[in-house]
């Protein structure tokens, strides 16, 4: 018997192991490479090897030795011929601003001549080489593994002496965003569950056929392609769109008074209404399904109004599916990347879209990978609380 | 509605009429935004508004020339191409490897059920812009960037959990001592799937690989990150569209993409309802 069951315990479980190496490797491998790069980066340890190998003898207060200088200018030099000196210079400078154009200046004087003095060449060069400070941000920027793009991902930075001190508030970019990130996810999902509560009641306890009618309702948009449904808010909610037009048409708005709906942080909280309400409205309705319209009728025969008998009787029966509604809202809409970028304009943007910026256009892969994670990290916490009230495997989409 | 008494007062009716007004106006906006793009996709104008002629049903102020020019386009038709190869591929791989975890995990002598279910969800949950940047640094490390064959794992990968919770669900309802009584009579394992599960099961599969489908058909995250020009789908297509230079062909595509949605919608509705008659029998 116990050499059955342990059989049926391994067909079960070798029936789910190709789908686990599968995601393991095309997902969880994926996740893992981006949480290294989020705290390795080995290029300009692998640029310099020799300077910072000098450097880590160095105290960090006086001004290196000569031969530092050499070093560094030789290391440049060869860099310079490979043509691999910009792209060390960039990462350099995220550390410390300005050092991108100190290094190329220097490197460009450097080019031909042998100096006598090479900490005198450099400092004539750019008077940065003079400062302890450059060369501090130098040896940081040489650090194979660093957690250096979690504090610019928390708005941090380290002070002269290394410790880890708060960004000035005019300087902070990414907390804020996040906040803002989670207080638009907030409002989509409150504004999804008092749309969708009504609808969902309906639904519940209409004949089978209508709540099916309404149902396809419900599902259709669900089904339609997210970039057919933001290409159309875009239509609608433009300057020159519909209903811009129908509100100067019917004489509300003066010509020149059209509001900008669209482009903006209002164009990104409509459209992402619409496209998650689905997302509400159908655990709802799978709870309300279950709550028998008897215990309704029950309260109101025993002299209770509609409105004591929903707040004492149905609301408390729903629990369940608000909850499961809002956690699932909330964690899409913490995610969301698409239509943000489409319908959001400067002001509409979400974390998401950062990473974007920093994976696409200014190549800072290293930061978007500590966002990257640090998102993740926001989402897991809510999935773990959404498995624990409601179990994963209540997920429905039909 | 059933809930309520048989007399109303006056009150009780107009908070049902409340009710009733409300609900119509959150259908109107999950809907409208998306049947006003049919009409003006017919629009004679390069314009996304509708024009006096529209207004007045003058028929010059419609034509099918942005289908036209759909159709005619290159571009649009290697999308077409690229959305299907990489949809129905991903969609294969994804419905094997679900159906056979799904199998599993139903079993009731699955070890670690609750941990490997939630590992397996995990792509559907996760944050699609991590997934995508993660699967960049993968595939171009691998030297497999902007290729086919990254995008049909990605899409692969996002659509097992969908395949998975489906047949998981169809499952759920199975009758074990089928199974058990095929076996008896000297059935395998594998006679078993096919007469037994299979047939039982079918539309929950039929609709997990429509979802499948779906979901790789719908994406653009991952293809903006690992696809290059040869790899443009219809979603990458119409976003380039929506960012660079807009024009009314976005929305004859919009309005073919939503009778598709359609009739996607309709044999899924048709599947799960032959599914719940199936149970009940």
């Amino acid at each position: 018997m116990a050499q059955s069951l342990r059989g049926a315990r391994i067909r079960a479980a070798a029936l789910t192991l190709p789908l686990v190496i599968f995601i393991t490797v095309t997902f969880f491998v994926p996740l893992g490479s981006m949480l290294t790069r989020s705290f390795h980066s080995p290029q300009v340890a692998d640029a310099l090897p020799r300077t910072l190998a000098l450097l880590e003898d160095w105290d960090g207060q006086s001004g290196p030795q000569e031969e530092t200088f050499r070093t560094l200018g030789e290391e440049f030099r060869s860099l310079a011929k490979q043509r691999k000196l910009g792209g060390v210079a960039t990462r350099i400078n995220r550390l410390e601003s300005g050092m991108r154009s100190t290094i190329l200046k220097t490197a460009r004087k450097l080019r031909r001549d042998q100096p006598e003095s090479w900490r005198e060449a450099m400092v004539a060069a750019d008077e940065a080489w003079g400062e302890a400070g450059t060369w501090r941000a130098l040896r940081r920027a040489g650090e194979r593994f660093t957690l250096q793009h979690y504090l610019n991902a928390l708005d941090l930075d380290r002070d002269d002496a290394g410790r880890i001190v708060t960004q000035p508030p005019e300087r902070r970019i990414y907390l804020p965003l996040l906040w803002r990130t989670l207080v638009v996810s907030l409002a989509i999902t409150v504004i999804c569950l008092v749309l969708g509560y009504p609808v969902a009641y309906l639904i519940a306890n209409s004949s089978p056929a209508r709540s099916n009618l309404l149902l396809l309702l419900v599902l259709l948009p669900f089904w339609t392609s997210l970039l057919v449904r933001t290409t159309s808010w875009i239509v609608l909610l433009q300057n020159q769109g519909v209903v811009n037009d129908l509100l100067v048409a019917i004489g509300i708005l003066g010509d020149d008074g059209r509001i900008a709906m669209v482009y903006n942080m209002t164009g990104t909280l409509i459209a992402m209404t619409q496209i998650l309400l689905p997302f509400m409205i159908l655990p709802l309705f799978a709870v309300m399904r279950t709550v028998s319209p008897q215990h309704l009728r029950a309260a109101s025969s025993l002299g209770a109004t509609f409105r004591q008998g929903f707040l004492r009787v149905y609301w408390p029966q729903t629990l369940p599916g608000v909850a499961a509604g809002s956690l699932l809202v909330f964690i899409l809409s913490i995610g969301y990347y698409i239509t943000p970028a489409l319908v959001g304009g400067r002001t509409g943007q979400l974390i998401s879209n950062m990473i974007a910026y920093h994976m696409q256009q200014s190549l800072n892969w290293g930061l978007a990978a500590a966002l990257g994670v640090i998102l993740l990290a926001t989402v897991g916490l809510f999935y773990f609380v959404y498995d624990r009230l409601v179990g994963i495997e209540g997920m429905r989409f039909s | 509605m059933a809930v309520g008494r048989a007399s109303f007062t006056l009150g009780e009716r107009l908070e049902r009429g409340l009710h009733l007004a409300f609900c119509m106006a959150v259908f109107a906006f999950l809907i409208a935004p998306m049947l006003i793009v049919v009409p003006l996709s017919f629009n004679a104008e390069p314009y996304f508004t509708f024009t006096e002629g529209m207004l007045s049903l003058d028929p010059d102020a419609y034509s099918l020339r942005w289908y036209r020019n759909v159709i005619g386009d290159g571009e649009w038709r290697h999308a077409l191409v690229n959305s299907l190869v990489i949809g129905v591929s991903a969609t294969f791989i994804a419905t094997v490897l679900g159906v056979l975890a799904a199998l599993g995990l139903s079993s009731p002598y699955m070890p670690s059920r609750q941990i490997v279910m939630g590992l397996l969800i995990s792509p559907m949950v996760t944050p699609i812009i991590v997934s995508a940047a993660g699967m960049f640094f993968f595939y171009s490390e691998l030297g497999l960037g902007q290729t086919h064959l990254s995008l049909i794992l990605a899409h692969a990968a996002l659509g097992t959990p969908f395949v998975v919770i489906t047949v998981t669900a169809t499952l759920s309802g199975f009758d074990t001592n089928l199974s058990r009584a095929a076996s008896s009579l000297g059935a395998g394992p594998i006679v078993i799937f096919r007469r037994v599960q299979l047939p039982i099961i079918a539309p929950g599969v039929i609709a997990g690989a429509l979802f499948a489908f779906a979901t790789s058909f719908d994406e653009i995250v991952t293809v903006l990150f690992l696809g290059g020009l040869d790899q443009r789908t219809l979603p990458r297509q119409m976003w380039a569209g929506i960012r660079e230079q807009i024009s009314p062909e976005i929305l004859a595509v919009a309005t073919c993409l939503m009778v598709f949605a359609v009739l996607l919608l309709i044999t899924v509705e048709w599947l799960r309802r032959r599914g719940v008659r199936h149970a009940n029998r």
